[in-house]
């Protein structure tokens, strides 16, 4: 089967166009001579299956970078038939130098000017047949985002495949001043040209003053509209899944030995049942990610924080994935893969755990209502926010020297792109499909070790001291009770490593108890010094196995990953024994 | 005017590169954007707190820090501001 490759520097609309030409078809797999995985997929193309592969972005094939070697290394090992080449309609000028070191590589090459909506909105003329005829190959002009351009491009490389023409020797056209000349002679750019409403609109959001409280106001509204919809979405799923069970599944089980049915419905349904029903939500948290992203208000933000952020040893765009991981730390974590610098990458996968997320908050909210006054509510959960903020920063600066960023801050600030629904349907697709493949397995084999460990011995009353979980409890003592975190609590934050979400409910069953009246039981059994270094200790820990995971498949480190979450329990350990002992001492 | 740097400039200047003093990586990246001896560049605006710069090199906009910056060596033409980014001027 013939393969195609796609090329591009970032910023080009090379994913776009990828969709645009694969649908939702494409998978991740991985390459001979790479260790990354690539997005790859087959369409039909003159009566022919054909591979089109997607190469990471690349700002030059000479480069050291991880994208630069996985592009070369990806040539060197694979067999590529045509390659094509993206570049961005309006910036041509910088960017042919990548066709001039693609073609020295002996393969077809089709040139594809994408975005060129943006180009004639900028006044740009491109003539392109001149410009082919100059250059040696194939070119044509698209916008992705819109489909316009497609069909020629797909009869353009349909040729290509067919005639298997390598393009003109490098002697020829492809040294830099014959392609300056090239692009001289056949592209001209009005002489200050801009994008208009990107201009008004910076003026606002990039202002000194405005820019940041605008920016923290317009990710307080995303993440208010992510709970509008998304709650009402979760209640039905849940609902679903609970009438699911009492109407379909219980019955059909009702045979079966109650060790069966703990297994599968307690077990690994309701591990099922806990990821879909959190699934809208994070459904929702990507879109969000996706929309900040692709509108190119991620950079914004980046340029407003980048002098704070570079003194922790992280940059700009890290401040926007850690403010996302307030929302939910998954998307926060996926979206850390525009970073091209690894230790950069690492450093702030190592942070983002600690923002307290969406489902930190349910805990909270539940535990401050139960042993807080109400006027000192807002207080306790302000001061949680600070502690998050703060863990961050010393963990950050902890390890900043250990992970070192070396890829130069050097960005481009691109117009921006209003993404078509479409685009973020298509993302959001791929990346929640990417998280569920890989969080699933994880979460249900949680769920069903919780549920072993909380049902037995059998005879123990379920989720009691008794069990399994409870003598866990019992020996994880001596370490916790200095934290004021007594074995009932301890069960609850075995619980809690798979999911916070589950946290409640599991409180629920070790209390023997529900809502409100769960509420009064704990305040008589735990006074607000406890509750407050259980919340803690919460916040700072392992967020869940859904995190974990993540961090596993995007870091490709287990020592890392490792780290990751010793770091964590230790800080949590550590966070609780100081306030605890601070408070008992201060109060006594 | 002898040659400056970069992150000298004021928003609303321009000026054309004369050559760029960097070490190999930071050279390709600053190549691959735009900037390149002999090319023009404006400043358009600059972060609080010795933050990074906008820059515009013909119809690429890009933020870099000041440090990377003041590898870049550029001459200064004509105080003729950028008409349309002056950093903290009243709305007009």
């Amino acid at each position: 089967m013939k393969r195609v490759a796609l090329i591009g520097m970032p910023n080009t609309g090379k994913s776009t166009l990828f969709n645009r030409l694969t649908g939702a078809n494409a998978k991740v797999g991985n390459w001979p001579g790479i260790t990354v995985d690539l997005l790859s997929a087959r369409i039909l193309l003159g009566g022919d299956m054909v591979q089109l592969v997607d190469l990471p972005g690349i700002y030059d094939l000479k480069g050291y970078s991880e994208d630069e070697t996985v592009v070369t290394d990806f040539i060197a090992h694979n067999r590529v038939d045509v390659a094509l080449l993206i570049l961005n309609a309006s910036q041509i000028e910088r960017q042919i130098a990548l066709f001039g070191q693609i073609a020295h590589l002996g393969v077809p090459t089709v040139l594809v000017l994408n975005m060129a909506d943006e180009a004639a909105t900028l006044g740009i003329r491109i003539e392109a047949d001149r410009l082919s005829e100059r250059l040696g190959v194939p070119v044509c002009l698209v916008a992705a985002k819109y489909g316009k351009g497609i069909e020629q491009l797909l009869t353009l490389v349909t040729s290509a495949l067919r005639e298997a023409k390598p393009p003109a020797p490098p002697s020829k056209v492809l040294d830099e001043q014959a392609l300056e000349a090239a692009i001289k002679d056949t592209v001209f750019v009005p002489a200050h040209a801009s994008h208009a409403l990107t201009e008004r609109l910076d003026r606002v959001l990039l202002n000194s003053w405005l820019g940041l409280p605008i920016f923290f106001g317009v990710m307080f509204l995303l993440f208010e509209a992510v709970f509008f919809v998304g709650k009402p979405l979760q209640d039905g799923m849940n609902w679903l899944l609970t009438a699911l069970r009492t109407v379909a599944l219980e019955p059909l089980l009702s045979g079966a030995p109650p060790f069966v049915t703990g297994i599968l419905l307690d077990g690994v349904y309701n591990g099922l049942g806990t990821v879909a029903s959190f699934v809208p939500l994070i459904i929702l948290f990507f879109l969000c990610m996706a929309i900040v992203e692709d509108t190119g208000y991620l950079s914004r933000a980046a340029f407003l924080m980048d002098a704070l952020m570079s003194k922790f040893g992280l940059d700009g765009r890290s401040f926007v994935m850690i403010l996302m991981g307030f929302g939910c730390n998954v998307p926060a974590l996926m979206g850390t893969r525009v970073m091209r610098s690894r230790g950069l990458r690492l450093l702030t996968m190592l942070v983002i755990p600690l923002s307290l997320c969406s489902a930190r908050l349910q805990v909270f909210l539940f535990f401050i209502a139960a042993l807080f006054p109400p006027r000192q509510a807002p207080l306790v959960l302000f001061s949680l926010y600070l502690a998050s903020i703060g863990t961050a920063m010393l963990t950050s600066q902890l390890f900043k020297r250990r992970f070192v960023n070396n890829d130069p801050f050097v960005l481009e600030v691109p117009p921006y792109r209003f993404p078509t629904l479409r685009q973020i349907l298509l993302r959001g697709w791929h990346e929640v499909g990417h998280f569920l493949r890989r969080a699933t397995r994880f979460i249900v084999a949680g769920v069903v070790l919780v549920w072993l460990l909380t049902n037995f011995p059998a005879g123990a009353a379920p989720g009691s001291t008794d069990t399994w979980a409870g003598q866990i409890g019992s020996w994880l003592n001596p370490v916790l009770s200095p934290l004021g975190i007594d074995p009932k609590l301890t069960i609850a934050l075995i619980f809690g490593f798979v999911a916070k979400e589950i946290v409640i409910g599991s409180l629920a069953v070790i209390y023997a108890r529900e809502g409100g009246a769960l509420a009064s039981t704990i305040a008589h059994q735990i006074d607000w010094v406890q509750a407050y270094s259980f919340m803690l200790f919460t916040l700072i820990y392992v967020p869940c196995l859904s995190t974990i995971a993540t961090i596993r498949s995007e870091s490709g480190s287990r020592s890392f990953s490792v780290l990751a979450v010793g770091w964590s329990v230790l800080l949590a350990w550590l966070a609780s024994f100081v306030f605890y002992q601070t408070a008992r001492w201060y109060l006594a | 005017m002898a040659p400056k740097t970069l992150d000298v400039l004021r928003p609303g200047e321009r000026a054309s590169i004369v050559a760029l003093a960097a070490e190999p990586d930071l050279y390709r990246r600053l190549a691959a954007l735009g900037l390149r001896a002999g090319k023009q560049v404006s400043l358009l605006r600059r972060a609080r707190f010795s933050g990074p710069l906008l820059i515009r090199v013909g119809t690429t906009d890009i933020m870099l820090r000041a440090r990377d910056a003041r590898c870049i060596l550029v001459q200064p033409e004509s105080v003729q501001r950028e008409s349309a980014l002056p950093a903290e001027a009243p709305a007009s």
